[in-house]
Formats: structure tokens, C-alpha cells, sequence
């Protein structure tokens, strides 16, 4: 049980040379620390299996004790994984399998030589680096949200009090009141990290001012945009800066009681958080009388049930009561009128995870980052075709350019770029006119997209804009809860139209009409997924109308992905007559002789679907 | 209520009408309440399922890297359609949404294993694997199963 500082403070003495020696090369520690990355990624790409044959070999050389293994959230560098990381020195060590263990335990701990073959290679300069500190990929980020991430193990709230948690909720209990925490929340000038941009502190103030003796702080990890997965890493690898900065926020407007909203497609998101919770639960910094302050709070979960329309904060309060998630229309907002009627403070995951740094190490300090109206740093996941496929932590105001070519390493296989595609479904694509500018909320909107969460899936010259536009308003559709007509019945008829140009059958006209049907859509919508939905066919209208107008009038998709406007040929030339593609055919639409002339697809029976192409192992078959 | 269908659906693996009405008459809603909350999520079933669930992320970096053509190969190679069945129950196959594996695009997952790097020449690879597995009755949760991204996950390392 912790009463209070003394017993933080105990705590922290107690772990803080481990802490540090994570921190700093050459941290006066003696013992080895492994940090396993244990996020989904790195999870996912065979991580799991590494602490166990770690520990196995460990114990066979008698070095067990010698050596710290400690699972950890998300370096980042979600390409290179499984991740290690060895300190003291903080050697990086990349793509690692089981059958690599044997090596990195004889050579790393007990010859103390550096297992080279794993290291990771600049491809600029061709020069091995040691140190993850000296990896371009971290060298350049300034990680405040995912300062934990990588750093402690997530899953023991003793590593988080010493690397510094807790102080700040344990601070502002006894030392600050409401009013000044919330003037340090506006003054910082942090912005709504779900998308919104939405100042923070006004949400807060106006959470504290609404009347009514039961309040709730919410928060949003409904993290729903395809290929986002920030707020993920950070419950994954920082589960307890989430839960302090909800208790500090419920602290601030007055609230008893918080609510976390997951998405029930992040089992070890979950996990985490319900350890947490116990653990904070167990130690006495959640539930009454927190650090004898006599403020009380409890966090519960809430699992979101797979629907996007959630995000939306009136919905996703909806859902949090266990209805259907349909949104309603504001006002009133939901700090007036949320979970249950009663007044409701809600942020996302990223948004709370920039509280504590704020709180503790001042405003000032945080808005001297950033630009004039986007203050602080921000998370992006780094998807699709670009080489340094992660999540990375830059100051707003970092060009797209930095963020894609220089952190991001480019596009892979000496491919061109052609767009960036913030803001997921509710967002745009940007062309390569716009790699200079510098990204902030105002900055993104005037180019026709969206900050959104913070995905940026990269394309290269082999998309299709117009099918890009497709996926967007298939998945909006899909994901139209159906409440409104506009979005429900609009959206549908936009998807039409785009199939109609995406098959063959596309006129000029059709892109008035897409045009005419996306303004009414975003005038007319109930709610945020209505009102954007039509922003990826807008902004590839504004900057890629040439690729719309080669679908209607020369019948051709550029980028050779729209299966209606392509016809498959076989290669006469690389033809070995194996007879592999007639057998993946469905419609019986390839002809030929086995060991004998090429074969011939009749392209009035082609169904177009490509199976004979991936099946070809000469690559002879393609789509022109 | 949601929390409740989503422990009855672990248990009996999707939730017919019956378990639904149980469901409301023992939390006190109507079961048109009930009906309403599982038809809303894409988590909850109504129909059986198979032995092994096949998710394919349809997320927007699996779809640039290749996303649709592997799901067509899987409800070609299992003649159904996405949410389907196989005839002989042990294969379902849904699109889902991102799964935030982004760095291992693209991916699928059969019963929460995760599977990257995938190219349409796996796709049948993972079927046989699994179809083994169901033939020999021995597949355990923790049991690991060929993994066709791994070579290419090794050929990338260092680049």
C-alpha cells in the first residue's frame, strides 16, 4: 500500500540504477537488462517465444542472475522486429529468432562481444550502429507520449513509479488545486490527439464547470482508423501514464469514476490494462482516499465491440452504457450530458498520455514544441509502402518530407511516391506538392485532409487513386451505423459511382455528381463519420482528377490495379506450359496444351480476378 | 451488455436467438434490445462458426500491400463468401478491420495467431497446415504452425 510521497519516493530509490542505466549508456549498474519488445508487433512477427529460450539458455550457462530480462512495450521500429535491446550500451538488436538466443548469450553476455550479424545497418551510410540512441529512426524523435514505451516493463507499476509515475498525480493532490491544473492544461496549448484538435484545457474547464455532483472521466482507445495503431503501442507499453492521467482528470473536474473504452480487437492492450488497473487498484493509487489525499477514484473497462462509428464520442458513450453505438446530435456535449445523463470528461488515449510530462515538467516547456496554434509532439504510424514501417514521435511542425524520407527511410524497391494518406477515412491524400509542409492541424486541413489520429499510410506509383477513393467510402459505408440518411443512402450512392468508373462504365459527369453528393453528405450528416466520409474522394478529386478522367475517357487504370478496365495475357516468351494457371482457373477461360505451345487466356470468358497470376511461377502472366 | 454477449459468444462460439432471449430475460431487456446490441457489432456472430476463424485485415496498409487478392484466394479455395463458412466447417473467413500489425503488412489471423508478410502463394500453404492440424484433432492453443512469412522476414533483415 502507498500512503504517500515518502512511499513513493522509497520505491523509486529502490529501482531507479536499473531505470537509469536503461537511460543513459554506460549507467553505473552492473548487471545485463534485456528489453524484450513484447507490442503486437514484434509479438506478432515471432517475439514471443525469445524471453522463454532466453531464460532457458540463461540458466544453462548459470548466468541467470546475472542478467535482467524484462518485456517491454514498442520500440517503434516495427519493421526490423522482434526487437532487443541489451544495456548497459543499449545495443540494438533486430529481427531476432529463437535461434539466435544461443549466440547473443554466449557472445553478448558472456565473452561481452557484440553480436554483430544482428546489429542494425544505416542504409544511407552503410555503418553499423550499436546504440539505438545513434539509430536515425530514434535519434530523430522527441518521444514525450511513448517516453515509457521501450523503457519499462508495462506489466509492473513498480518500474513505472521509478522511472518517475505517480509523482505527478501524487503532486498535483496535495499540491495543486483543480483550477491551477487546469490553467497548466490550457496554457499548455495541447490539442485533442483523437482528431478533433479540439483545446483540451476548454474541455476540461467546461467538464469542471458543469453542474452535478457525479461526473466521469472516459477514456477513448477505440483507436478505429485503418492503419493507425498509436494509441495501441501506448496501452501496450505504457498502460499506467494512461490510468494517472485519467485519476489526475477526474481530480481536476470532479469525477469519481472513469471508464476506459477498448477495442476488443487488442487482446494485449487489454490485458495490460486490467493488470494495471489491478496493480494500481492493489497499491492503493486508485480507489478512496488516494495517497491520503481523501480524493477517490475507480477505473472500470469498457470493450468496444468492433463498430468505427464509436470513435465519435457520442456514440462511443453509447456504446459504454452497452447500447447500440449510434451517435446523437450536439449539443448538449457530453461534458453537460454523457454517461448516463451526467456530466462527462473525454480524451483519448494520446491525449492522456501527454498529462503527466505536461504537469510535471511545465507548460511552457511543452508549448515551446510545436508550432503557434499546434503545441506539443505528435504520434504517427508510418504504414504502406515506405521502408521504416513503425510509429515515431515528432514536434508538430515536422514536414511530411522529414517524416516520409528522412525517419521514414523512403519508399522501398526504388519506387516513385505518389500520395500520403492522412487522417484514415475521414481524411485525404496529399500529392508530392505538399512533403514540404510543415504538419499541424490548420496546416493539413488547408491541403484537404486531416491530422485524424495519426496514421500516414504511405503510396507509391503501383495505387490507384480512384480505387484508394473506393476502399475509403466501401469501408465508410460498411461502417455507416445507418442512423441518418444522407450517410447511410449517400455514401452508398457515391460507392456506386466509383464503381461504375473503377468497371469501365465511368462519364464526366459522374464526378459532378460525386462532388455535388459529397457537399450535400457533409452538410446534411449527423455525425463526424458522415460529415468526412466523402473527404478521401474530395481531396483525390482536387489533386489526382487526371487518373479519374483516364478511367472514364481512355478506359484505363495508370497504376494497373482496377480489375475492370485490365485484360490478362500470357507472355508467349516466359510460358513454360506447366499447366498451373488453367487449374487455378475458375472460368475455365485458359486453354492450352501441357509441355506443349503457350497458353492463351480468351479474354470474353476472363473473369479478371487474377488467381492464373498469382499461381504463374514465371511470372508470365500479367494484367495490362 | 456487451461484456455478457461477449463471455456467452467465448462460450458457445456465436449467439443464436436462443441465447439471446436467455440472455435478455435474465438481464431484464427486451430480447429486440438483445438482437439489436449483436447485429450492431461486427465482434458478434448469429450463425455457427468454424474450428479455425481466418481474419483478414482489410486495414488500409494491408490493402495497399495486397489484402484483396488474398482474400479472394481464400473464398476461392473455400468456394465461400466473406463471413462464410467452409462446407465442412473448419474454416471461417471474415474481412476485419485493421488489426495495427501495419509493420507486418499484410496480415491475417486464424484463431488470434497472427500471420504477416503474406503473398497469394501462402494462402494455400495456411490451409493445408491447418487442415492438418484439424485432421490430427491435436491443435492446442499455443501450437505454432508453418510460417510462410518467416523466410522473407529473414531476407529483409539488415535492409
Amino acid at each position: 500500500m502507498i500512503r504517500g510521497l515518502k512511499d513513493l519516493e522509497q520505491i523509486r530509490n529502490r529501482l531507479r540504477p536499473e531505470i537509469d542505466a536503461r537511460r543513459r549508456p554506460g549507467g553505473d549498474f552492473s548487471r545485463h537488462q534485456v528489453m524484450i519488445c513484447s507490442g503486437t508487433g514484434c509479438t506478432s512477427s515471432g517475439g514471443m517465444p525469445l524471453k522463454d529460450e532466453l531464460d532457458r539458455r540463461l540458466a544453462e550457462r548459470g548466468i541467470l542472475d546475472d542478467v535482467k530480462v524484462v518485456k517491454t512495450g514498442c520500440f517503434g521500429f516495427c519493421k526490423l522486429g522482434p526487437i532487443l535491446v541489451v544495456h548497459p550500451g543499449a545495443v540494438f538488436y533486430h529481427n531476432v529468432s529463437v535461434t539466435d538466443i544461443p549466440d547473443i548469450v554466449s557472445d553478448h553476455f558472456v565473452n561481452k562481444k557484440v553480436v554483430d550479424r544482428l546489429l542494425y545497418e544505416d542504409p544511407g551510410t552503410g555503418v553499423k550502429e550499436r546504440n539505438i540512441h545513434r539509430i536515425h529512426f530514434f535519434s530523430t524523435q522527441v518521444r514525450l507520449a511513448l517516453r515509457h514505451c521501450g523503457l519499462i516493463n508495462p506489466e509492473d507499476i513498480y518500474e513505472y513509479i521509478a522511472a518517475g509515475g505517480y509523482f505527478t498525480l501524487e503532486d498535483c493532490l496535495h499540491r495543486r488545486n483543480p483550477g491551477q491544473i487546469i490553467g497548466d492544461i490550457k496554457k499548455s496549448g495541447l490539442r485533442g490527439r483523437g482528431g478533433g484538435g479540439f483545446p483540451v484545457g476548454l474541455k476540461w474547464e467546461a467538464a469542471r464547470a458543469a453542474p452535478g455532483a457525479v461526473k466521469y472521466v472516459v477514456c477513448n482507445a477505440d483507436e478505429g482508423d485503418p492503419g493507425a495503431f498509436m494509441d495501441r503501442s501506448i496501452l501496450e507499453g505504457d498502460p499506467h501514464s494512461v490510468l494517472e492521467a485519467m485519476t489526475i482528470a477526474g481530480y481536476a473536474v470532479g469525477a469519481g469514476e472513469g471508464y476506459i473504452y477498448v477495442r476488443a480487437e487488442y487482446p494485449i492492450a487489454l490485458d495490460r490494462l486490467e493488470r494495471a488497473i489491478k496493480q494500481s487498484g492493489d497499491l492503493g493509487l486508485l480507489g478512496g482516499n488516494i495517497l491520503g489525499s481523501g480524493f477517490g477514484f475507480e477505473i472500470d473497462i469498457r470493450i468496444g465491440a468492433g463498430a468505427f462509428v464509436c470513435g465519435e464520442e457520442t456514440a462511443l458513450l453509447k456504446s459504454a452504457m452497452g447500447m447500440r453505438g449510434e451517435p446523437r446530435p450536439r449539443p448538449p456535449y457530453p461534458a453537460q450530458c454523457g454517461l448516463w445523463g451526467k456530466p462527462t470528461l473525454l480524451n483519448n488515449v494520446e491525449t492522456f498520455a501527454n498529462i503527466p510530462v505536461i504537469l510535471s515538467r511545465g507548460p511552457d516547456w511543452y508549448a515551446s514544441l510545436g508550432t503557434e496554434n499546434s503545441k506539443g509532439t505528435k504520434v504517427f504510424s508510418l504504414a504502406g509502402k515506405i521502408v521504416n514501417t513503425g510509429l515515431i514521435e515528432v514536434p508538430m511542425g515536422t514536414t511530411l518530407r522529414r517524416i516520409i524520407f528522412d525517419i521514414g527511410g523512403g519508399i522501398p524497391n526504388g519506387k516513385k511516391f505518389k500520395a500520403v494518406q492522412t487522417g484514415g477515412p475521414s481524411g485525404g491524400c496529399l500529392p508530392g506538392k505538399y512533403l514540404d509542409t510543415p504538419v499541424d492541424y490548420e496546416s493539413l486541413k488547408t491541403a484537404g485532409s486531416i491530422m485524424g489520429s495519426g496514421g500516414l499510410i504511405v503510396m507509391d506509383e503501383d495505387d490507384c487513386m480512384v480505387d484508394i477513393a473506393k476502399f475509403y467510402l466501401q469501408f465508410s459505408q460498411d461502417e455507416s451505423c445507418g442512423k441518418c440518411t444522407p450517410c447511410r443512402v449517400g455514401t452508398r450512392r457515391m460507392l456506386e459511382i466509383l464503381e461504375r468508373i473503377t468497371g469501365g462504365g465511368g462519364e464526366m459527369k459522374d464526378l459532378m455528381e460525386l462532388e455535388e453528393l459529397s457537399r450535400e453528405i457533409m452538410d446534411a450528416s449527423l455525425c463526424g463519420l458522415g460529415q468526412t466520409a466523402p473527404n478521401p474522394v474530395l481531396s483525390t478529386l482536387l489533386h489526382f482528377r487526371d487518373e479519374y478522367e483516364a478511367h472514364i475517357v481512355n478506359k484505363e487504370c495508370p497504376a494497373g490495379v482496377c480489375r475492370g478496365l485490365l485484360e490478362y495475357a500470357v507472355d508467349e516468351d516466359k510460358c513454360i506450359s506447366c499447366g498451373l494457371c488453367v487449374r487455378a482457373c475458375v472460368a475455365d477461360a485458359i486453354s492450352g496444351e501441357k509441355k506443349g505451345r503457350p497458353y492463351f487466356i480468351d479474354r470474353q470468358k476472363c473473369l479478371k480476378c487474377g488467381a492464373c497470376e498469382a499461381k504463374c511461377p514465371k511470372g508470365a502472366i500479367c494484367a495490362h | 451488455m456487451i461484456r455478457i454477449l461477449k463471455e456467452a459468444q467465448d462460450i458457445s462460439g456465436y449467439l443464436p436467438e436462443e441465447v439471446q432471449d436467455y440472455i435478455a430475460g435474465r438481464i431484464g431487456v427486451p430480447v429486440s434490445e438483445v438482437n439489436g446490441v449483436v447485429t450492431f457489432y461486427s465482434l458478434f456472430n448469429t450463425d455457427p462458426v468454424g474450428r479455425y476463424g481466418i481474419n483478414v485485415c482489410m486495414g488500409t496498409a494491408c490493402y495497399v500491400q495486397g489484402a484483396r487478392g488474398i482474400m479472394e484466394d481464400f473464398r476461392r479455395e473455400l468456394a465461400l463468401e466473406d463471413g462464410d463458412t467452409s462446407a465442412d466447417g473448419v474454416f471461417t473467413v471474415k474481412s476485419t478491420r485493421c488489426l495495427g500489425a501495419c509493420g507486418l503488412a499484410p496480415v491475417i489471423t486464424v484463431n488470434g495467431e497472427v500471420h504477416g508478410n503474406l503473398g497469394r502463394k501462402d494462402v494455400s500453404k495456411i490451409l493445408r497446415s491447418y487442415r492438418k492440424l484439424h485432421g490430427a484433432g491435436e491443435k492446442r492453443d499455443d501450437q505454432r504452425v508453418e510460417r510462410p512469412g518467416a523466410d522473407q522476414e529473414q531476407a529483409t533483415a539488415g535492409n
